[in-house]
């Protein structure tokens, strides 16, 4: 933890600005409860009331307070996309460095499955698997993490296979391991620095790929608090000139950028290291 | 030359077998469904009667295989089939919308592919200077926000608040080609600003990688100029990783395609797929879901054989 | 050897900083050379020492996240670390040029040999393009390549590594400049084809009186090249003098233990006794990769005895490392047989048993890669002894840290590092305790000091002999180095394309009459005496006559 605040301190500006943003993202997240002025799907008043001391973002298409439902918001995408993007890693890296190990077959008929699944592109695939298992918070998780699990054992497998052919993975094939211990304790040490920065860039594919089915009304279903869906309901005031719609969609580039700034930064130190 | 050959007609092999287990696995997700398709799409209140009257209409009696082969059958023979909600003819929903995703898609190309090549050419070239910083920036902000954002902000500027585009971008059939390009003028630049932005910083990257190798050290130290260096002596082997950088982007391109047409009110193929997703009208979706991936799979085809063509070990062989 | 009193280059004080975890550190630290015209330079070091980035300065280069950051180089009057790039640039090909290590990767693979030679010749206006491509032809001519008429019309991937160098040294040869900077030109080839390359480069440097610095980590090698020997360490000269001093009196400590070859050689070692079962014994295997016809392995049969070092030499491609890796089972042979301790083995290490896989370790060439980055000496030592021998506990501990002992590393300093926190040596000792950890019956050592410097290479050989006799190992010890083989070895095998052309004890392979192969391998082996290379190339020609 020393080590990292060290490090942090040395990095660019940019990276630290990330990591603020990414700090205060989490905090608004936790404490939403505390923060929010309002129930988080409460009508406190009129329709698309401008901003006022009261509702400080003014309010939505149902009357209820914009900044609560910023704040729960925060809550609901981040955490959503962040366990999808959890279960993604998990089970997209055991199966790709299941294949770099075992190679032969068993790696052929996997990595010619994930081939067909990333030859129908994202956004339509989920579509597809929503329209069947119709739209729910954990259809959407399993639906998007499945599809994102393709793409971490690509990953996960290119990386491994990296790793096997070193000679200290040999020689525990050759001293007589078995395939738990040099999955866990030759190639996962070894693989996480370069997955944990890719960790960092699906996140933000995830979470812009959920934000934009909640706007097209597939997503993370009323009356949860979501930006993408936020976006959509009061898409109606920017005709008017009114830009309180486009403050969620906001919300979520910043976080992207500020994610993004941090890769950029994890990615320029492990390649500084190898000169 | 006999060799390339093969492995053209091996690759060419090798995209229709993955169209084929494309189209398997999209015939099975479906089959997936809980109950079947009549008991979803007449609910839980029709009689017997009713369903097994709806099965034979829309030949669900007949066992997987024979509904598997006469959907692909069909659809590679034109025969699209019909819609399970309004009962038309999947083809006629289709044609015209098929048009304009394209022509969106293709107007969104032209202008995004030179452009991001260029830019990405520059700012490898200029690397590390405050012109390849800003060009960065703004690339990586473009690609963090979501599409329908960059679309309302463009609604905003150019709509509402200069009053130059319209903020929807409906069109008649009969429209005439100036007016086309005046109408989706808005949802194309929302595509090229994205699509521009992934393909500059994927094409900076591959020329930086690729400058790099010892061979291009070595043309420095034979006295080549910067701009030599990478118009002679790189490019023609980039040309590989550029074109996969472009197959990948125009494929993206479709998938932004459905998230634009539906800020824009736009009528093309994404609009239709969202509706038809609500309605749960499974057999738009399905027939819609294999067009895109076979378009993407072609994509991917073309920039394959692309890169054979442009690799010395393959075009000149031992 | 005629000067002219102005020298060509001349670099004062040079230094260059590089750019590692955002700071600058400096690479040459204030070197001073001088070049005369028609003069061969020799610069000497081991890895790290500053070789190459002073050759790549003489031509006022320096590579990205590089930097000059004090001193000048003058050539023929000219400044170049404050030339502007123009000036630099229109110097390189015409007055300076450049030929790398790997000639493979230097070449590019989008155009033919030919356009890559005459491209600046042409563009500098010195000749028309088809002056250039006559005189690129009569270059690969002197060069001795084959099909000098056509060669340089073929892509680079279709020429081989020796070829390849060549060409490359005829391209540098293009545009006739004065000064040709060659860095570690021979490195990455065999030593018959080093040969090659080396007599034609010096017979072309010769002709044309080009100045030259040769820049290498092989004694031998420049001995034959160079006029003059700077030796460089860490990023500073430790002296330098002409070529015949600096072989018979060197001034520096550092130098004099270069030149100290091999003074090792392990102790002679009683014959084995008639009728006594070998650890291991190869029975005619013949190995095939999976898809390729032709074996790479064919009719191999050595035996290996307790206490004793069989060494395998050969050539790259020669099978040398494929018959290890099908003792080791993880090449299986497709007949033939492995037998340990006389009872058969299986072909495939996933069916041996866990006391079988005890028997044969391996000590790998690069400790870099066979150490695992994220494992602490602690569990990279005790891992084996828990795995086979199931110690665990204070037992084990005492196990690593007296093992540790006998690899000369002390237990309470080394015991919770990492590989990234020991030097090369150190790295390959723990390579070495993992397979005694073990407790093997015959160790496999493939290239383990080719990697290394000399003098670190001498003490890991050194360390192999005690263990061997303190443990009553048998050795496989696979090689390109004959220096090495006549240190370490008991019996020899020589191997060529997949077969022994010849096997036997040390001092009957390498005394004469020689077999055919063994012998051109023998005399390819570069020696300190600077008139070695003449003498092999009179020696050929004559036989040849």
């Amino acid at each position: 933890m020393n080590a990292f605040l060290y490090e942090l301190r040395r990095a660019p500006l940019s990276a630290k600005f990330g990591c603020t943003v990414v700090l205060f993202y989490i905090a608004v997240a936790i404490f939403a409860p505390v923060l929010a002025p309002f129930g988080e799907s409460e009508v406190v008043g009129y329709e698309y009331q401008a901003w006022s001391t009261e509702n400080w973002l003014g309010t939505d298409s149902l009357g209820r307070d914009m900044a609560t439902r910023m704040i729960y918001g925060a809550r609901n995408t981040i955490g959503i996309a962040l366990v999808t993007t959890i279960i993604a890693f998990a089970a997209g890296s055991a199966a790709g460095f299941f294949a770099a190990v075992m190679q032969g077959w068993v790696d052929q008929a996997l990595s010619r499955a994930v081939d067909v699944v990333i030859s129908i592109p994202t956004l339509i695939f989920a579509l597809l698997l929503l329209t069947i298992f119709g739209a729910s918070v954990t259809s959407l998780v399993g639906v998007i993490a499945l599809i994102y699990a393709t793409f971490v054992y690509r990953i996960a497998r290119a990386v491994a296979m990296g790793i096997v052919v070193m000679d200290y993975v040999e020689a525990a094939q050759v001293r007589g391991e078995g395939l738990w211990w040099i999955m866990r304790k030759e190639i996962l040490p070894n693989a996480a620095p370069p997955l944990v920065a890719e960790f960092g860039l699906r996140f933000c594919f995830v979470f812009l790929t959920i934000s934009g089915l909640s706007f097209l009304g597939l997503g993370i279903q009323p009356p949860a608090a979501d930006w993408g869906s936020m976006v959509r309901e009061n898409a109606s005031l920017i005709t008017f000139g009114d830009l309180t719609p486009l403050i969620p969609a906001a919300a979520i580039g910043l976080l992207t950028v500020a994610v993004n700034f941090i890769v950029d930064w994890m990615l320029h130190k492990a390649s500084g290291l190898k000169t | 030359m006999q060799h390339l050959f093969r492995l053209f007609v091996q690759r060419l092999a090798l995209g229709l077998l993955t169209l084929f287990a494309v189209s398997l696995v999209i015939f099975l997700s479906i089959e997936l469904l809980p109950g079947d398709v009549a008991q979803q799409v007449l609910g839980q209140s029709a009689t017997p009667e009713n369903l097994a009257a709806f099965r034979r209409e829309l030949g669900l009696d007949q066992p997987a295989y024979t509904r598997y082969l006469s959907w692909f059958g069909g659809f590679l023979q034109g025969d699209l089939g019909h819609s399970l909600i309004s009962g038309l003819p999947i083809k006629e929903l289709i044609a015209e919308r098929m048009y304009n995703t394209f022509f969106l898609a293709g107007f969104a190309a032209l202008i995004a592919v030179p452009l991001a090549v260029v830019l990405g050419v520059v700012a490898a070239l200029y690397r590390d200077t405050t012109l390849d910083k800003t060009i960065n920036v703004v690339a990586l902000t473009a690609i963090s926000v979501p599409e329908f954002f960059v679309g309302y902000i463009l609604v905003w500027l150019f709509a509402v608040e200069l009053g130059l585009f319209p903020s929807i971008a409906n069109l008649s059939e009969d429209a005439s080609l100036g007016d086309r390009i005046y109408r989706t003028f808005l949802p194309a630049m929302t595509l090229t600003l994205i699509v521009t932005a992934h393909m500059m910083r994927m094409t900076r990257a591959s020329l930086i990688n690729l400058l790099a190798l010892p061979y291009l050290e070595m043309a420095r130290l034979k006295g080549a100029s910067q701009r030599r260096l990478i118009v002679i002596h790189a490019l023609p082997n980039a040309i590989a990783p550029i074109v996969t950088v472009i197959a990948i982007n125009l494929a993206y391109l479709i998938v932004g395609v459905v998230i634009v047409e539906v800020v824009f009110v736009y009528p093309g193929m994404g609009q239709l797929l969202v509706d038809s997703v609500a309605k749960r009208d499974f057999t738009v979706v399905q027939t819609a879901c294999l067009l895109f991936a076979a378009t993407y799979i072609l994509f991917n085809l073309a920039s394959d054989l692309i890169s054979i063509a442009s690799n010395p070990r393959l075009l000149h062989r031992k | 050897m005629t000067q002219d009193t102005t020298p060509l280059l001349m670099m004062q004080n040079l230094q260059i900083e590089g750019l590692s975890e955002d700071r600058w550190t400096p690479i040459v630290k204030g070197v001073d050379v001088t070049l005369g015209k028609g003069e061969v330079l020799g610069l000497i070091g081991e890895s790290g020492a500053g070789k190459s980035t002073i050759g790549l300065g003489a031509m006022g280069y320096v590579r990205d996240g590089c930097r000059f950051s004090g001193g000048t180089v003058h050539f023929d009057g000219i400044e170049l670390t404050t030339a502007d790039r123009e000036t630099r640039r229109n110097l390189r090909s015409t007055r300076i040029a450049y030929v790398a290590q790997s000639a493979a990767a230097s070449f590019n693979p989008a155009f033919k040999l030919i356009d890559q030679h005459t491209e600046f010749p042409v563009r500098r206006g010195l000749m028309s393009r088809k002056e250039a491509r006559q005189d690129a032809i009569s270059l690969y001519r002197q060069l001795q390549l084959p099909n000098p008429e056509e060669i340089g019309f073929r892509y680079p991937h279709q020429v081989s590594g020796g070829q390849l160098q060549r060409a490359m040294t005829a391209m540098a040869m293009a545009c006739r400049p004065d000064l040709i900077i060659f860095d570690e030109p021979t490195t990455a080839l065999d030593v018959t084809t080093q040969i090659e390359v080396l007599s034609a480069i010096r017979e072309i440097v010769d002709q044309f009186g080009t100045s030259a610095i040769y820049i290498t980590h092989d004694l031998a090698v420049v001995a034959q090249m160079a006029d003059r020997i700077t030796v460089l360490r860490h990023g500073s000269e430790v002296e330098s003098a002409d070529t015949a001093s600096m072989l018979n009196a060197p001034q520096e400590d550092y130098t004099k233990s270069l030149w100290a070859v091999r003074s090792f050689t392990s102790a002679k070692k009683a014959a084995v006794s008639e009728g006594q079962t070998p650890v291991v014994s190869l029975k005619t295997i013949t190995a095939t990769y999976p898809g390729m016809g032709k074996p790479v392995l064919d009719d191999v049969s050595i035996d290996f005895h307790a206490g004793r070092t069989v060494a395998v030499v050969g050539e790259s491609g020669s099978g040398k490392s494929t018959t290890a890796r099908s003792l080791m089972g993880l090449l299986p042979p497709v007949s033939g047989g492995i037998e340990l301790g006389g009872a058969p083995l299986a072909p495939d290490f996933r069916k041996r048993s866990k006391a079988e896989l005890q028997s044969v370790q391996m000590i790998y060439q690069m400790a870099d890669t066979a150490l695992n980055p994220k494992q602490r000496i602690r569990d990279i030592i005790g891992r084996p002894m828990t795995y086979y021998r199931g110690l665990k506990g204070r037992q084990l501990t005492e196990e690593i840290r007296a093992l540790l002992h006998s690899i000369e590393l002390e237990p309470d300093q080394y015991i919770n590092r990492l590989p990234s926190e020991l030097s090369g040596g150190q790295k390959q000792r723990i390579g070495i305790a993992r397979t005694l950890a073990a407790a093997p019956k015959l160790v496999i050592c493939d290239e383990v000091t080719s990697a290394l410097d000399q003098l670190v290479a001498e003490g890991i050989l050194r360390l192999l002999d005690k263990l061997q006799r303190d443990h009553d190992l048998a050795y496989m010890f696979i090689t390109h180095d004959i220096s090495t083989v006549r240190a370490i070895a008991d019996e020899v095998v020589v191997m060529q394309q997949g077969q022994i052309v010849e096997q036997g004890p040390k001092d009957q392979i390498f005394a004469p009459p020689f077999a055919p192969y063994t012998g051109l391998l023998l005399s390819s082996v570069p020696e300190m005496d600077p008139t070695w290379l003449d003498r092999v190339l009179c020696d050929r020609e004559a036989k040849r006559a």
